[in-house]
């Protein structure tokens, strides 16, 4: 713990799960060297409690590679520049704390400045939105019209593309005072892995609204996205993102969202599906009394690249962040990054947050990073913690179940159902749990064939 | 009527010292009915004996045969031992996050059988042996065994071996920290399976104070990886008086 802008850090280690297996809070931001370390003890802790070993997954940063990042890095995660313009963007290097995870080379023509690959009758993505009943038609902002631009500042050179690339940008929106049952649906579907797609999408619920907006992913593409996401005072969004990509898909995407006075938002990331799919998640907590709570769920298969990033900025008093991240792994080269940053800035006294990933790795070779980091400027907070843990599948589990006469095949079925089932009991829309039990059992149906 | 045969069998495991063998040749049959207590010292084996039996991947057989009505059982994969009617309540039951009590006996119950159970008579006897094992109906919608007491992760095994109804039942120390209460409602629900079905059964244990609720027809005493001395009942007896010292000390 070499940073001296943080003033307390003991609130976090006590707060917490005591009954998890995991690692005690810690302030990162400047060090993540020693959220690195914090990251070993849990995981070596959990393999002991299950008797698994863990040696091929995890822990890959050395302390060199986290002194050149915390050299690169602004001091706080808060900090990083924010721009439009594409100059103020470096390309993406490896030796860049935010990058350093990524293939870079698989993602290379996602750094391209390109227009998206739009052909006569013929559009790199097909975009079908389904607006509910009694609510406004889809409307298109232009770059620079608000509320476009006025919560998403890109923070990354994929993303200040494809804002600059794109003229018309969705914009969805819950009036003022609305519960909208029924969700938004919008169906993003490519025409190939060689078509070039640039998107920005603007989700919005005004001031004591609700509503549910259903981002669903398929076919192929190289899609650079944005989704803005303008959650207004008192009311309500939730936000479901399915990755349910063709296998040569490239996806990066940034979500920004802010989240008003006693509003609240429920965003859920699902990948599933791509070849590489990065999708980094800024969510401000701007007002008092927000609330957010941030879930995601990844499959990832043989050499299929899974990057999900957070960023929860407690930059006001009495709000509550909650981070619950599970994902499993199968198969040669299936990789998954997981990066958590929560900020509680000086002056979000009362926070609480906490923030959880979880990964099941279900066979030998397949790799996952898991990195939690927690900055608190201010000690005047309720409780913060966070936890990260990387299993094997466990062998004893599998035996226990088999004992008692249950064949292999559905044991396992049983295991990963049961560690994704507490996620996927949030999903408030019915059709998509079904379609994601059912999404499970056909990746595991692969594995085992 | 079922009977489990064992014979002259060995077995090993990996340790980071090496391989080493724990189990060293032994004899033994338990017919339906039949109750036999296996005691014996800490590190004896005795443990090794039931997850070989079992068909737990750390051991490896490397002599001797176990049979089940005449089947090799050493050949079945762990859930074929279970479906041929073998059943092991374990010592320490393991977790199993996100999969309900109701959802995973269910489960078990349709892989045993062959076949569902019927809805209506399924739901009657898992609240009916609930009951008799003073276990509370809202224990069927927690995780199967997150979060349990020592003593309720013992009741459920106990329950799963009443709804399973396997042919022979290894129990191992199932009595094991339990206080006197759990140990007599435990040991009731081994008797009611005794009674309903003709489990042979074989109480591991450490103490003889199940034998006081649970009453063995046989006591074999295990050393060093091999039945060393058996008898009736009266073998407890000698036991709870004299301890294992006379198996222990190498005789001149």
């Amino acid at each position: 713990m070499t940073s001296s802008d943080v003033t307390d850090v003991k609130g976090a280690e006590s707060a917490g799960d005591p009954t998890a297996n995991e690692a005690a809070g810690n302030a990162a931001g400047a060090a993540p060297v020693s959220a690195q370390d914090v990251l070993h003890e849990s995981d070596a802790r959990d393999a002991r409690a299950s008797g698994a070993e863990l040696e091929s997954e995890g822990l890959t940063m050395t302390g060199q590679e986290g002194e050149k990042s915390a050299a690169h890095g602004a001091a706080n995660r808060g900090d990083r520049k924010r721009s439009f313009e594409l100059a103020d963007h470096e390309v993406p290097t490896s030796k860049v704390e935010e990058w350093r995870f990524t293939p870079l080379r698989r993602f290379a023509p996602l750094f391209e400045d390109v227009a998206t690959d739009d052909r006569e009758g013929d559009p790199a993505l097909d975009y079908q939105v389904e607006i509910p009943q009694g609510v406004p038609d889809v409307a298109n902002l232009a770059p620079g019209q608000a509320p476009r631009g006025t919560v998403l500042v890109p923070e990354d050179l994929t993303s200040a593309v494809a804002s600059a690339r794109c003229e018309q940008a969705l914009h969805l929106v819950a009036p003022k005072g609305t519960d909208v049952a029924e969700p938004f649906r919008v169906a993003i579907t490519g025409s190939g892995a060689d078509r070039r797609g640039n998107a920005h999408i603007v989700l919005e619920t005004e001031e004591s609204s609700s509503a549910t907006f259903v981002l669903n992913h398929t076919g192929s593409a190289q899609y650079a996205q944005n989704v803005e996401m303008v959650v207004g005072d008192n009311s309500q969004m939730t936000v479901i993102a399915l990755q349910d990509w063709d296998d040569d898909a490239l996806h990066i995407a940034r979500h920004h969202a802010r989240v008003g006075r006693d509003a609240k938002l429920k965003h859920i990331v699902v990948s599933l599906g791509g070849s590489g799919v990065r999708v980094d998640v800024i969510g401000e907590l701007a007002a008092p009394g927000g609330e957010l709570e941030n879930l995601g769920l990844y499959f990832s298969d043989a050499d299929q690249f899974l990057e999900h990033r957070l960023f929860v900025d407690h930059a006001a008093p009495n709000c509550t962040s909650n981070v619950a991240y599970k994902g499993a792994l199968q198969g040669a080269k299936a990789r998954s990054v997981w990066v958590g940053d929560v900020l509680i800035r000086k002056q979000a006294e009362g926070t609480t947050t906490y923030e959880l990933n979880r990964n099941l790795v279900l066979t030998e070779g397949a790799r996952a990073d898991s990195v939690p980091n927690l900055e608190i400027e201010t000690g005047e907070i309720e409780g913060a913690g966070h936890a990260a843990a990387t299993g094997r599948f466990d062998d004893e589990q599998l035996f226990y179940l088999m004992a008692r006469g249950i064949p292999e095949k559905e044991a396992r079925r049983l295991v990963v159902r049961g560690f994704f089932a507490e996620l996927i009991q949030q999903i408030d829309v019915p059709e998509i749990r079904e379609h994601l039990f059912e999404s499970i059992e056909n990746e595991l149906e692969r594995s085992m064939n | 009527m079922s009977i489990l045969e064992i014979k002259d069998l060995h077995a090993t495991v990996e340790t980071p010292e090496g391989t080493k063998e724990i189990l060293k040749g032994v004899d033994l049959t338990i017919k339906a009915g039949e109750t036999h207590a296996i005691m014996g010292p800490n590190g004896s084996g005795k443990s090794t004996l039931a997850y070989a039996i079992a068909g737990h991947p750390k051991y490896e057989i490397t002599s001797g045969s176990v049979t089940l009505d005449g089947e090799d059982v050493l050949e079945m994969s762990v859930d074929e031992r279970a479906r041929a009617g073998l059943f092991l309540a374990m010592q320490y039951p393991v977790e199993v996050p996100g999969v309900t009590v109701s959802n995973f006996l269910r489960t078990a119950k349709t892989a045993i059988d062959g076949e569902a159970p019927a809805l209506r008579t399924w739901v009657k006897d898992m609240k009916g042996a609930m009951a008799d094992l003073r276990m509370d109906p809202a224990f069927a919608e927690r995780n199967v065994n997150e979060g349990f007491s020592g003593g309720e992760k013992k009741r459920h095994e106990v329950l799963q071996m009443q709804l399973l109804k396997p042919g022979i039942a290894i129990l191992d120390e199932t009595d094991s920290g339990l206080d006197v209460d759990a140990l007599r409602i435990v040991s009731e629900g081994v008797n009611r399976a005794k009674e309903n079905t003709d489990v042979g059964i074989m109480l591991i244990t450490h103490y003889t104070r199940i034998l006081q609720y649970v009453k063995p027809d046989f006591v074999h005493v295990f050393v060093d990886g091999k039945v060393a001395d058996q008898g009736g009942p009266e073998l407890a007896e000698r036991l709870e008086s004299e301890g294992y010292d006379r198996y222990l000390t190498p005789t001149a």
